[in-house]
């Protein structure tokens, strides 16, 4: 992964199993919203590779890559909603251009869609009439629109108070128990990290890898992971201080 | 979402209604799948249970149900909305855990009770005085804010305002030496056209050589102050607006205000002074190009030489004609400055007001360069000037 000549990171090899919440966690600037971008095909790949269901997402044509990413929902840090269009307008896009649904039909799939983050009520609004935490729940509700396989978050805490941070969990955690979506979240937040992750890794500022994969509950216990991820997993303290 | 793809063979999408006594029972089966053609309508089903009289329960059950996904949750949510429309009991136990958490989810916050946002029929009265306040408004908004410039003008003439020095130099850069391609290009073309409008009504009288005094004085006076205001306003006002108005987004404006500092000495004030002090320069070199313009025509298409040309062009013009079109100049940079600044510094706090904002500094800019223009010229005219 790189900017130009500058190298952010290297050597990052996982797999991601399906129905499951994966964590890429990490400091500030180690490259976890870089790599998201090479993930859901923002950035091409320059070494190495992506695969989704064994197939080269790097590789592939623009017509494969197309398909692949219609099965991805993103739910970018600001939310990222059309500011042009309402909220209902924003969640309808997707439904618009990729079903056959009635406008009736849409009319509806985007109110329960917006029933189910919170937002019943606030179809005709526009992105700039409502709070960031709002909008970042709007820019799930459209991320969920065509029920993709995989949801990526970048930095869904971010912004949040802890009250409204705690029931976007809650609600990751639904849906990956009811639709058995797989979610890969790139966040910091230590609480969202021990509530969500069934599987993370932890990317490296430093030496520029990653240096570890598994469940963060496990991770922070003494002598099962990197002395780093450790002290990030503990808010810097050191394992004696812990105690 | 179990999978989304449906699969070749897999059973359709179906709900079948029974009916027992004051129960009725949809039993959902087959794959249920969003971007599939073919998935039943919860009308028809409703009419169904509809039809039989005194049913108080309604039983969903998801036995046969395959992969699902929303159109599953869609046609649910309609039996549950007809259902407690109906005061009709809905049971959704015997389907599987996901489907009723989830329904249970888009329930668990009640509707917002937000204002209509549906508009009524409007009278056309209303529509008029709503037009006139928002008229009055615009008014009283730019009068306030060139009020502002000038306080801010003489906070930094006696020393007592922050100014971005670096901001003013960068603007006097764009806006002047890197503007002086397009200006040159425009104004020449401009004088080309002029003097090629002049000669093919001139000769018919024999006289041609009287293009060159008519290409100087419409350049001087007004044509070479125009153009360049016209030309300015495209791209450098709107790249004003555009700039202000993305700060006041990402809320740069509020973070200069909260230390204190000015945002009209910040980022207004220089940007009216460098355009100031830019236009009657790039006017003048406007109304050098565009006699250059003529000039091509007087020699290629009247034949005259290049001495008479510039003896014919420097006998029609008075100083006070190159002073008449630099002072406009000048005070159309005001006018392309503020209107800019004004626009941006108004610009509400989203990414399609940053586009808004930008166009319509250019449209009011042109509208009142050519509106000043009339004025100059009547008080001119007035003055014997």
């Amino acid at each position: 992964m790189n900017y130009g000549s500058y190298v952010v990171m290297q050597d990052i090899n996982f797999r991601v199993q399906p129905g499951q919440v994966f964590v890429i966690m990490g400091g500030s600037g180690c490259g976890k919203s870089t790599l998201l971008k090479y993930l859901i095909g923002l950035k091409p790949v320059e070494k190495g590779d992506i695969y989704y269901h064994g197939r080269s997402f790097s590789k592939a044509s623009e017509d494969e890559k197309e398909q692949v990413q219609r099965s991805f929902g993103v739910l970018y840090q600001g939310g990222a909603l059309w500011s042009t269009r309402t909220l209902a307008e924003n969640v309808a896009l997707p439904l618009e251009e990729y079903t056959k649904l009635s406008d009736h039909e849409i009319r509806e799939l985007t109110s329960l869609k917006l029933s189910l983050v919170g937002l019943k009520g606030f179809e005709d609004f526009y992105p700039s009439e409502i709070s960031g935490g709002m909008r970042k729940r709007a820019g799930l509700a459209r991320a969920m629109s065509l029920d993709p396989e995989i949801l990526f978050f970048d930095e869904p805490s971010a912004g949040l108070d802890p009250i409204s941070s705690r029931r976007l969990d809650d609600l990751i955690l639904r849906l990956r128990d009811s639709l058995g979506t797989t979610l890969v979240v790139v966040t910091h937040e230590l609480a969202s990290i021990f509530a969500i992750a069934d599987t993370a890794i932890f990317l490296d500022a430093e030496t520029k890898r990653m240096l570890v994969q598994g469940d963060p509950k496990e991770l922070v216990k003494e002598g099962k992971s990197d002395p780093k991820v450790r002290t990030f997993l503990l808010r810097g303290q050191s394992g004696e201080e812990s105690k | 979402m179990r999978s989304v793809v449906e699969s070749e063979g897999a059973p359709a999408a179906f709900a079948k209604v029974s009916l027992q006594e004051k129960e009725a029972t949809i039993a959902l089966g087959g794959t249920w799948n969003l971007k599939g053609s073919v998935r039943p309508k919860s009308a028809t089903t409703l009419n169904e249970v509809q039809s039989a009289d005194g049913i108080t329960r309604v039983r969903c059950v998801g036995q046969d149900l395959g992969t699902w996904d929303s159109s599953l949750l869609l046609f649910l949510s309609e039996v549950d909305e007809w259902c407690q429309a109906h005061q009709i009991a809905l049971d959704l136990h015997d389907l599987p855990e996901g489907v009723g958490s989830l329904i249970a989810l888009a329930k668990a916050v009640p509707e917002a009770e937000t204002k209509s946002r549906h508009a009524g029929h409007v009278s056309f009265l209303y529509q008029l005085g709503a037009w006139a306040i928002g008229q009055s408004s615009a008014f009283t908004a730019a009068a306030t804010f060139i009020g502002e410039c000038v306080l801010s003008l003489m906070r930094i003439a006696t020393g007592k305002g922050k100014v971005d020095w670096r901001l003013f130099w960068l603007t006097m850069q764009e806006s002047g030496f890197q503007a002086l391609p397009i200006v040159g290009l425009i104004s020449f073309l401009t004088g080309l056209i002029l003097a090629f409008v002049a000669s093919i009504q001139l000769r018919q009288f024999g006289a041609g050589i009287y293009v060159a005094n008519l290409v100087a004085v419409a350049m001087a006076r007004e044509m070479g102050a125009i153009m360049t205001g016209v030309i300015m306003a495209g791209r450098t006002g709107a790249a004003f607006a555009a700039q202000i108005g993305s700060m006041k987004v990402s809320e740069e404006i509020d973070a200069l205000d909260t230390l204190a500092i000015s945002p009209m000495d910040f980022l207004v004030s220089p940007r009216v002074v460098a355009l100031f002090l830019m236009m009657p320069l790039l006017g003048f070199y406007s109304d050098l190009l565009g006699i250059a313009g003529g000039a091509v025509v007087g020699l290629g298409v009247l034949h005259i030489t290049l001495l008479q040309y510039w003896n014919q062009t420097v006998g029609s013009m008075g100083l006070e004609d190159i002073i008449t079109g630099v002072v406009k100049s000048g005070v159309f940079g005001v006018i392309v400055a503020l209107t800019g600044c004004q626009r941006g510094m108004n610009c509400q706090n989203n990414a399609a007001a940053v586009g808004n904002a930008a166009t319509s500094a250019v449209v009011l800019a042109i509208t009142w360069i050519v509106a000043s223009d009339a004025i100059i010229d009547v008080v001119l005219d007035v003055l014997k000037l």
